[in-house]
């Protein structure tokens, strides 16, 4: 390692000293960057002192030369995890005695402190990617960021391919332009493929000017799936089945994270642990619906020691160093490699130590998961982020918050937006698209040339039609856009005010509670004793508890540790170190039907109870099966075969009809898939929901606070009635084109299944069983939990008359 | 039809529209039309689509042809606010005139609407007497009735086999009548709802329109 061409600075060099710490060498490697000028993205496993290098340069910088306004930028996903990185970064600046002011500004920012930072910035601030736009659509916005010399991304992982990465990486692509000087430094856990984000760092996305620097790796983690007496169950994926095992281990461990898959699995498990807590361990919970209060709490009694375990959703995946936790337990399987790896990495925050993990598996497909999971991250194999073009409702958002900042020429901002590189590839006409949709609803009808939103001025500039239209953009933006939820409250009081927010649930879910329900949530059994307004008001409760159904959320296995669990079922010389029910449920297998090869798609059908049952082997992931079900049963239908429904998981779709499916051949034709999904998707809601949140983004309709529609004052109109009027009225609508992008992609997972259908049509297996296989039955336990697919509303409305009549008959 | 049945002694006919036809006096009613709510919130930033009024328009000259009503009586909130008929683009309001001076046409107003419909033609009331029926926006506890209203959107919320389904619906009391929303940016109120039972002054039945078939759902 060459010296840095700037040595550090001797307090900063005595500091480390003192601590008996040395710099390490990637800690080095930041600061030669920041030397040469350059961008630098930074991967380190946890435990790396990564936060501490990304501030290294700046405290090396304004230790040697004082800095009047702002500095340097920090942004974080969370922002809980800028509180945190404040009490990291503050105890060295105050024991090196740097004049440094720190502050952190989020949503949460009391508003005279904003007023404050405008006017007199501290050095560093810490912030989240929504308060930067905020800030940036500030006419303050140009001379507060002027002078700013570096941005620092934590935990970019976690923004690259979302929308949130889009809206960061054009308000980067804004500072660069305020703050030509900027330098910009990602840091991030350990990725696949560090080149790639570099590109989505760096300024036109041109990988060559960011230095990319890779921490040494850490200890290897140990990763131990879970047995006992050779069993695996046959269904189920939580991993529930073992809570009184699992709550052995946590007895023997000093602080235990309980990873689980959703959140409503979240409520489930932190039950069924109680319920084995013979020593009442303080156990919490930790999920995205509880107020953030409530984990606000219980992050602090995990910081402070005063729990033993915690049961936690995705929301816990980033990087807080919590305390002393020595396990990570996963429920159910992991879905991908980075992720375990990621979870594992919240085990022990010390890189020269193994971090321990437990998987426990629901099935025995989960049990191969969890295998070739471990044997991925064993292999150095994570899995590849799918980039993709940024998505046209942020720009929209985006653009309107720019303007809001300062009139702008439309060239120069499309120079601009080109320069993030999510929109690297944006067409003029694109962008002209996205303009006019931001000035006047981008409609053919002009109808609305007097209420256009930006106007441009006799020198071409766009500029805001009222400044009204400014706070309104500032009340709007953002691109997380939750479901419309309604307040758990706990208390009897009779307002709110007197009551304590727990959370919320979804307003679906909240929609079929009665007073006297029960339901499970925060980890307690509540009871409703009341409705007002945007509040559901609950007590302690006892009884069989409903357990509320959040949308979404739930990751699908990812392509390669697919490809892995194939290769296990192809290689029976591991099946030997495998419990026994796994791998007698392969060499079964093998013997009355076949298993799946590493490319190909086995389909099996069989007779049961009058009823022809056709079982898919795609290893496509849950959303591409689901929409595989959808498509096959409308062909089916087509076909005469009378489908009766389907059911699908990560492994296999399985669809069951009254006649028998003779060749499955034709039914997974890839040549119509285009036409006939197009068709599909516009009937499901999958592309409602999706169009909500791109009316929202985009601006299109207000932002719903809980329970507003609900108690009928809704001031907007619902993303419905626009949806479909747009539909009818204007099918080449911008927000049209953006919602189908996302239901093809998240939601439908439709590019998966498109590889899928080719696969089957050049390489399929198709096998009569005479009866259920041992691979089926995981699918065919599930069936029966399904909700009702292809009915008609009517014929559910006209069934729903005949039971109340039915049951009101007095005769 | 299977979409009749009878209220004060008259026989009235629901329309999949969410119009009430009642054929012995040539009658059409319509409620809560709310034409140029998509005007009204782009004025204030929001740039809703601008087809709604033509599309609530159309509905109704649709629902005027099939039953040849000779009299329709809009039952308030005609409009979203009291600009709204200056704000009415001239296609919308040709088509609009052409009924208004066609047919006997009344403007009930509403809390949204003042008088300001009278411009376009038809005559206006606060509220009105027709036949047996008091016609009034918002219905009157204390009226004992038979009356006709709007105002609430009432609309049925089945929940069946794990589906949500919601439909605009015909809320019917003992003697009063809330009809559904008829415009087509208009959101609902669950029939459910304690504010609509207390409105109808007793029990409460949800009448919906399905294809060809009137479905009813007592709601309590």
């Amino acid at each position: 390692m060459e010296l840095p061409s700037i040595p550090l600075p001797a307090v900063i060099a005595d500091w480390f000293a003192a601590r008996g710490w040395q710099v390490r060498d990637h800690q080095l490697a930041i600061l030669e960057a920041a030397a040469h000028g350059r961008h630098a993205l930074l991967t380190a496993p946890t435990g790396a002192g990564k936060t501490l290098a990304g501030f290294l340069p700046t405290l090396a910088e304004l230790a040697t030369a004082p800095h009047d306004g702002l500095h340097t930028l920090y942004i974080s996903p969370l922002k809980a995890l800028a509180v945190d990185v404040q009490r990291n970064l503050l105890t060295p600046i105050a024991e090196m005695r740097l004049p440094i002011a720190v502050e952190t500004r989020t949503g949460d920012t009391p508003s005279d402190r904003k007023a404050r930072q405008k006017a007199r910035p501290p050095q560093i601030l810490l912030t989240t990617p929504e308060s930067l736009a905020i800030l940036l659509s500030a006419p303050e916005a140009a001379g507060m960021m002027a002078g700013v010399k570096r941005v620092i991304v934590d935990e970019i992982h976690a923004f690259g391919t979302t929308k949130r990465g889009d809206q960061l990486s054009l308000c980067l692509a804004r500072l660069q332009r305020l703050a030509p000087q900027l330098q910009r430094v990602g840091l991030s856990a350990t990725i696949a493929d560090p080149e790639s984000w570099a590109g989505w760092l760096a300024p036109d996305a041109d990988a060559s000017q960011v230095e990319i620097v890779a921490a040494r790796a850490g200890a290897d983690p140990e990763i131990d799936i879970l047995v006992i007496d050779d069993r695996i169950p046959w269904g189920g994926h939580n991993g529930r089945w073992a809570a009184r095992a699992v709550m052995r281990r946590i007895e023997a461990a000093r602080l235990a994270i309980v990873f689980v898959n959703t959140r409503a699995v979240a409520e489930l498990v932190f039950r069924d642990l109680w319920a084995e807590n013979d020593q009442s361990l303080p156990i919490g919970i930790h999920h995205g619906s509880l107020a953030p209060e409530a984990r606000r709490k219980v992050e602090a009694a995990m910081a402070a020691g005063r729990l033993r375990a915690i049961v936690a959703t995705a929301s816990l995946d980033l990087g807080l160093d919590w305390g002393d936790v020595d396990l990570v337990i996963q429920m159910g399987a992991p879905k991908g490699a980075s992720r375990l790896l990621q979870r594992t990495g919240r085990a022990n925050h010390r890189m020269d130590e193994a971090s321990h993990c437990l998987i426990v598996p629901g099935n025995r497909f989960e049990y191969l998961e969890a295998l070739a999971a471990r044997d991925a991250v064993a292999a150095g194999e994570l899995d590849p982020d799918g980039f993709r073009p940024g998505a046209l409702d942020v720009l929209a958002q985006h653009v309107v918050g720019i303007v809001a900042s300062a009139p702008a020429y439309p060239d120069a901002l499309y120079e601009e937006v080109r320069s993030a590189s999510p929109y690297a590839g944006l067409t003029r006409a694109a962008f002209d698209r996205v303009l006019d949709y931001a000035a006047t609803g981008g409609y053919a009808l002009k109808a609305y040339e007097r209420y256009q939103r930006l106007v441009a001025g006799n020198d071409g500039q766009l500029r805001l039609r009222t400044p009204a239209l400014a706070r309104q953009w500032r009340m709007n933006s953002g691109t997380i856009v939750e479901a419309v939820a309604m307040n758990v409250v706990f208390g009897s009081g009779k307002s709110s005010r007197h009551g304590r927010k727990l959370g919320q649930v979804e307003e679906y879910f909240a929609g079929q509670l009665r007073a006297g329900d029960s339901f499970m949530f925060a980890g307690q059994v509540l009871e409703v004793t009341g409705f007002e307004g945007a509040d559901i008001h609950v007590r302690l409760g006892r009884g069989t508890p409903k357990v509320p159904v959040y949308a979404g959320g739930r990751m699908p296995m990812t392509t390669r540790l697919a490809a892995r669990v194939r290769g296990l079922m192809n290689a029976p010389d591991r099946w030997a170190a495998m419990p026994d029910d796994v791998r007698e449920w392969l060499e079964i297998q093998a013997r009355v039907s076949r298993l799946p090869g590493l490319d190909d798609v086995l389909v099996e059908t069989f007779a049961r109870d009058d009823r022809w049952y056709m079982i898919v082997y795609g290893f496509a992931g849950h959303p591409a099966h689901q929409t595989l079900g959808m498509l096959v049963t409308q062909r089916m239908e087509r076909a005469g075969l009378k489908p009766l429904g389907f059911v699908a998981s990560d492994y296999a779709m399985a669809c069951w009809s009254l006649d028998p499916v003779d060749d499955p051949r034709p039914l997974f034709d890839p040549d119509v898939l285009e036409d006939e999904l197009a068709e599909w998707l516009a009937a499901s809601p999958f592309l409602r929901r999706a169009f909500r949140e791109v009316a929202i983004i985009g601006g299109l309709i207000e932002r719903t606070q809980p329970g507003v529609v609900k108690s009928g004052k809704a001031m907007s109109v619902s993303a419905d009635l626009i949806y479909d009027v747009l539909r009818k009225h204007e099918p080449d609508h911008l927000l049209l084109g953006a919602a189908w992008t996302d239901a093809r992609g998240k939601l439908t997972d439709i590019d998966r299944l498109a590889s899928l259908l080719e696969q089957a049509h050049a390489r399929m297996t198709h096998v009569r069983t005479a009866h259920v296989s041992p691979l089926a039955v995981p699918s065919l336990l599930t069936i029966g939990r399904e909700r009702v697919g292809a009915e008609a509303d009517s014929a559910l409305l006209a069934e729903a008359e005949a039971l109340i009549a039915e049951a009101l008959r007095v005769d | 039809m299977d979409d009749a049945f009878d209220f004060a002694g008259q026989t009235l006919h629901l329309m999949a529209s969410g119009g009430l036809w009642w054929p012995a006096a040539a009658t059409l009613f319509v409620a809560d039309l709310h034409l140029e709510k998509a005007s009204h919130f782009a004025a204030k930033g929001w740039l809703l689509p601008p087809h709604a009024s033509g599309e609530t328009l159309a509905a109704l000259i649709d629902a005027v042809e099939a039953t040849g009503a000779t009299r329709v009586v809009c039952l308030g909130d005609s409009f979203h606010d009291e600009g709204g008929p200056d704000r009415l683009l001239p296609e919308a309001r040709r088509a609009l005139g052409l009924m208004t001076r066609g047919l006997d046409w009344w403007w009930i107003t509403g809390n949204h609407d003042d008088d300001a419909a009278a411009a376009l033609g038809g005559q206006v009331h606060a509220e009105a007497r027709l036949g047996p029926f008091v016609l009034r926006h918002e219905a009157d506890p204390a009226d004992p009735g038979p009356e006709l209203s709007g105002h609430f959107h009432p609309k049925l919320v089945v929940r069946h086999r794990g589906r949500q389904i919601s439909r605009r619906c015909l809320a019917m009391g003992p003697a009063k009548l809330i009809l559904p929303a008829f415009g087509t940016f208009t959101g609902g109120l669950e029939v459910a709802d304690p504010a609509i039972r207390a409105a109808l002054a007793g029990p409460c039945t949800a009448l919906v329109r399905d294809g060809g078939r009137l479905l009813r759902f007592p709601v309590g």
